[in-house]
Order: structure tokens, then C-alpha cells, then sequence
């Protein structure tokens, strides 16, 4: 396996480059025992932005936060969150940053009003604000109905809009949104991306983690996608979406039999800037990625112009796993858990 | 761009420190919570109010003829020498729970949060101390309501005073070692489990429920030293009179002791889990 060829030469080099940096990450690694958890990892994330970590499951997206959370100590390497180093200056950090994680950090034998409360209190809030601005939240993350009941009477949307809430008690300056839409269904899903672009409304600058393209492109302009505790990839979006491909068409001739010439008339299109089609025979479709609605109208130009009828035609979003087929020529790593090795060659195409 | 130029000058560490206020309203908020805990499941308190009327009248009525009776005396005789002792095994039953609760923080994300603001992070414990020691004080109320209706006579009241003041001590110290246990083990269950491993030989090894004069003697080199035993005497000699003073030197350096190497554990132990 050659991690030259994986990781060094599929590498975008465009660098965010406006901006006073909010969080600067160099050389940052983690081990825990034989597993490396964080393998030198490079990041910035400028003032006021929302920077997309993508990754499977064990890529170090959680590693990543709580090192910059300040909950776990990394073994070498350097991390600055508004001005603060991560190391060094613990306390000074805790009070610029909100954490909402994968499981909502609230206590569920209190109520909402004194769950926020208590975190106003701790933020050193004096009683008379400490309450105004529980009330305040309470109001924003339209919680009030519930404000006196216990938290474990919450749904889980409203769990996490509460744990939302707690982290934007101090006003922080950098939130940390570690896969905060795990395990929600689609409309509270929704939910809560609709939150989360208010807060970078507000000017908050935010690291989110995720394992879904489709939440990455709601809310982030730049995304850094790691597997396996290494960045492989990173830059603007749309810059991403270019080599993934952006959308993904799929075509279906109404003719079995003329898969294999369809697939032959998109490659002799010779789209620009895009990798080639598949043929997917068990469905009987081509799979071609392109970059705008032009180059859609193009295709199906083209496909008709050859005389081929199409029995049906969609278009996806590229999944996670062809973000990183594309990108890294493997597939990406299955989810596993911590103590996997670190061998590649099971998960090749 | 090398790591060394995008290394931004450290900020001042002026606000790096948190004032004894901070410290003070930071624990106090944490009570609080622990204190709203307890009127939204009152049935938690069930061991600090249950414990010591059911202890008390189990001792005196089943064992006070008898061992009374070896006293030189009656049921009367034991109830003067039980009482002071189950003070002291009050002391560490309660302390006992403040390490399961803990754990249980543990499983949902509440610590994580506690763990990224910034608070010392010792508030945290000290709350869950405080806590604990209002059920102490609460359990060892009722025990001596229960203690003086069975017939309970105490001679000196300001030593009263000093002997709930002297348990609640080495109730706090044994506290911290339950903080580093419920912040190590991987459940409560095993730490319940570990609690009851080490509170059976220390209470029944000790002179809580019947002097130790009979006890072979290399049991009764291990008593006399069990912090337990001396407690159990101090409240003796403090309530109904005798000797007391070296028993409670014993029971306070124990307590200082296990204090100042477990608490300094915990708050590591806690600092640093990950």
C-alpha cells in the first residue's frame, strides 16, 4: 500500500486563505495505545465560517474535538482555538468555545430552565442574568412550553436543542458541533441545521463534524475530510465537489441492450474536469458525474442525438463513500471500531 | 507557512484564574443541581432516612441482651456502647453512595459539558461532597432521634457536637476514596461492589458493635488501628464521657491522611479521564 499515492497526491493545495484564523490545528496526533487516533492533522478554520469535518465513523472526528475541547490532551503537535493553545491555556479556551456532542450533554433529571441555569451559573452569570438568558434560549430554541419539565421527558430533537442551547449560554466565539444531527430523523435533522445557520449568522464560527455530504454542503463552505486520523482532502466545497464530481446522473435506457452504448456516447462526450462514467448492469443504469445543470441538459442532448430512449433519469448527491472513492481510490474504511489496524488492503475496491 | 509563525503569542493568563467567589458560586450552582436531583427522585434518599432506624433497632433489640448482658449490664448497657458506633458506620454507609452516583454521571454527556467550561474542575467533586455530607447530617439526626426514644442517654451535649463534627470528617475523607473509585471503575454496579468488599471487614472488624477485648489478637492489632473503631470510641468518650482524646487523634490524622493523598487523586483522576 503506498500512502504516498493515497494521501500525498490527491491532496487539494487550496488553502483558505482570507481571514484571521479562529482555529489553527498543526501536526496534531493522538494515540491511543497502538491505534492512531490522530495522525498529524492540519487544520484551519477562519473567523466567523463553518468548516465541514468529514470523515467514517473512527476517522478521529471525535478525537479531533475533544483535543480542541480541551477533554483529552494530544501527544504532540500544535492547536490554537481564538488566540488560546489548547494545551497551555485550558481554562482561557473553555471560555470561547461551546461543545454540543453526539450524545446531548444535558441533565436529564433537570429541567430545561435549570439546566440552562446551572450552565449560566457556572459561566459566572449572577442569578438575575443567569435566568434572563436561560429564559432568553429557552425562547430562541422555542423550548419555553417545556422549559419546566425534566429533559429526559424531551424528544431527541428537543434534547439537542437544548444541549444547543447550553453551549450558547457564554456566547461563545468558536462552536463545535461534533455530529450534532447522529441519529435524528429528517425534519429534526432539519431542525436543527436551521438553528445551526442562525448561531454562524451571529457571526459564531463553527466546526462541525459530520458523516453526511448532504449536511456538509447545508452548512459548511469549507470541509477537510479525514479518514483514519490523516486529512486526505480539503479545500472550499464547491472546489470538492468539483473532483467528486458534484451531482451524480443516473440514466436508465428504456433498452437493456443499450446500456453499453449509452456508456459509450457519454465517454465520447468527453465531459471536462470530470471522472468518466460506470456502468451499474445490476440496474441496468450509467452513473455520470457532472457539475452543473448545463452539462445535465448536455448529456441528455447527447443521448438523444444518438437515438437512445431513456426509461428514467435521476440525479444524486454523492454519497460519503463516493466522496472518498474518488478522492482516495479506496473505499472508505467500513465502520469499525477503535482497535482496527491499520491495514488498507481489506478495504480496496 | 511553518507551525512557528502561525503560533499566535499566548493571550495573558489574567483571566486564567478563578477568584475563591468563582469557586464558591460554581460549587454552589452544582449543589443545586445535585440538591434538584433529589426532590425529583426523593426516593434516592430513601438509605440516608431508612438506614439508621432500621440499623439501630436490629442492633439493640437482637444483640443488646446478649452482648449488654457481657458488659456487665442489659439492653441498656448496649444501647449506651451501639450508638456512638453507628455514628460511625452512618459515616462511611453514606459516604459510600457518593461514588456510585458519581459513576452514574459519567454515562450521559453532563460531564463532558462540566469538563469544557471554565470552572475549577474540583467544584465539581466538592459539590457532590457537600451533597453528601447534608445526607450524612440528616442520617445521623435521625439515628439519634431513633437512639434516644430506645433509650439513649447522651451526658454531654457539646460533645455531641464534636462527635458529629468528628464522623462528618472522616466521612468526607473517605468520600474522596469513592470519587476516585466511581471515577475509575467502568460502572456503578462495581463500584457498589468494591464499596461493600471494603466496608465489611472495616465495620465488623472494628469495636462499631461489640468491644474487641475478646477478639484473637492479631484481629485486634488490625481494630485498634481501624479508623472505624477509633471513631466508634471517640463518639463514646465524647457523648457519654471517658477517655477520648487519643482516639480522636487517631480518627483525625486518619482522615487528614486519606484527605490529602485521595482528594488530589480525584481531581486528577477527574481532570484527566478521557
Amino acid at each position: 500500500m503506498a500512502a504516498g499515492t493515497l494521501f500525498g497526491m490527491t491532496r487539494i493545495d487550496k488553502k483558505p486563505s482570507d481571514g484571521p484564523a479562529a482555529v489553527t490545528v498543526r501536526g496534531l496526533v493522538k494515540h491511543y495505545g497502538e491505534t492512531k487516533a490522530l495522525d498529524g492533522v492540519d487544520l484551519d478554520v477562519r473567523e466567523g465560517t463553518v468548516m465541514g469535518v468529514l470523515g467514517p465513523n473512527g476517522a478521529g472526528k471525535t478525537t479531533l474535538v475533544r483535543c480542541l475541547s480541551t477533554l483529552i490532551t494530544p501527544d504532540s503537535g500544535s492547536a490554537f482555538v481564538a488566540g488560546y493553545d489548547v494545551v497551555k491555556q485550558p481554562r482561557q479556551l473553555r471560555r470561547v468555545i461551546g461543545l454540543t456532542g453526539q450524545y446531548a450533554a444535558v441533565d436529564e433529571k433537570l429541567s430545561g430552565r435549570e439546566n440552562l441555569y446551572m450552565i449560566g451559573r457556572l459561566l459566572d452569570l449572577s442569578r438575575k442574568d443567569a435566568r434572563a438568558r436561560a429564559d432568553a434560549l429557552l425562547e430562541r430554541f422555542s423550548l419555553t412550553e417545556a422549559a419546566t419539565r425534566p429533559a429526559k421527558t424531551y424528544s431527541g430533537g428537543m434534547r439537542r436543542r437544548l444541549d444547543l442551547a447550553a453551549s450558547m449560554i457564554g456566547s461563545p466565539s468558536v462552536l463545535y458541533l461534533d455530529e450534532p444531527t447522529t441519529g435524528l430523523d429528517p425534519r429534526t435533522r432539519n431542525e436543527v441545521w436551521t438553528e445551526v445557520q442562525r448561531m454562524v449568522g451571529d457571526g459564531v464560527t463553527v466546526l462541525l463534524t459530520t458523516q453526511y455530504m448532504e449536511e456538509a454542503e447545508q452548512l459548511a463552505s469549507e470541509l477537510t475530510v479525514i479518514d483514519r486520523g490523516k486529512v486526505i482532502a480539503s479545500g472550499a466545497i464547491d472546489d470538492l465537489k468539483a473532483r467528486v464530481g458534484g451531482r451524480t446522473l443516473r440514466i436508465r435506457p428504456a433498452d437493456p441492450l443499450e446500456l453499453r452504448p449509452l456508456a459509450t456516447a457519454l465517454d465520447d462526450m468527453g465531459l471536462t474536469g470530470l471522472a468518466t462514467s460506470t456502468v451499474d448492469t445490476e440496474a441496468g443504469a450509467v452513473l455520470v458525474p457532472i457539475l452543473s445543470d448545463e452539462q445535465l441538459t448536455a448529456v441528455v442532448g447527447a443521448v438523444t442525438a444518438r437515438g437512445i430512449t431513456i426509461g428514467s433519469i435521476s440525479t444524486e448527491l454523492p454519497s460519503l463513500d463516493e466522496v472518498f472513492l474518488s478522492i482516495t481510490g479506496q473505499k472508505a474504511s467500513a465502520p469499525q471500531d477503535d482497535t482496527r489496524s491499520a491495514d488498507l488492503e481489506g478495504a480496496s475496491v | 507557512m511553518s507551525a512557528a509563525t502561525l503560533a499566535p503569542p499566548l493571550k495573558g493568563d489574567a483571566d486564567a484564574r478563578i477568584s475563591l467567589r468563582s469557586h464558591i458560586r460554581h460549587t454552589g450552582a452544582l449543589v443545586r443541581r445535585n440538591l434538584l436531583w433529589i426532590r425529583q427522585d426523593p426516593e434516592s434518599m430513601f438509605d440516608a432516612v431508612m438506614m439508621p432506624i432500621v440499623f439501630t433497632l436490629l442492633f439493640v433489640y437482637v444483640f443488646g441482651g446478649s452482648i449488654g448482658q457481657a458488659l456487665g449490664g442489659g439492653q441498656d448497657q448496649y444501647v449506651q456502647y451501639v450508638v456512638p458506633g453507628m455514628m460511625a458506620m452512618m459515616s462511611m454507609n453514606i459516604a459510600m453512595a457518593v461514588g456510585t452516583g458519581f459513576n452514574q454521571d459519567f454515562q450521559n454527556g453532563i460531564m463532558d459539558r462540566f469538563r469544557t467550561l471554565p470552572i475549577g474542575q474540583g467544584s465539581v467533586l466538592f459539590a457532590k461532597i457537600v451533597v453528601e455530607l447534608m445526607r450524612l447530617l440528616i442520617a445521623t439526626t435521625i439515628m439519634m432521634i431513633v437512639g434516644v426514644l430506645v433509650g439513649f442517654d447522651i451526658t454531654n451535649w457539646g460533645g455531641l457536637l464534636a462527635a458529629v463534627g468528628l464522623s462528618a470528617l472522616f466521612g468526607t475523607s473517605i468520600m474522596w476514596i469513592f470519587l476516585v473509585l466511581g471515577v475509575t471503575m467502568k460502572s456503578a454496579q462495581s463500584v457498589q461492589a468494591m464499596g461493600f468488599l471494603v466496608l465489611f471487614p472495616l465495620q465488623f472488624g472494628s469495636s462499631i458493635f461489640a468491644p474487641t477485648q475478646s477478639m484473637p489478637g492479631w484481629l485486634q492489632a488490625f481494630t485498634d488501628y481501624n479508623p472505624l473503631s477509633t471513631l466508634a470510641d471517640s463518639a463514646r468518650g465524647l457523648m457519654v464521657g471517658g477517655p477520648a482524646a487519643h482516639d480522636v487523634w487517631v480518627t483525625v490524622i486518619w482522615a487528614a491522611a486519606l484527605t490529602l493523598v485521595m482528594a488530589p487523586i480525584a481531581i486528577h483522576k477527574f481532570r484527566t479521564k478521557s
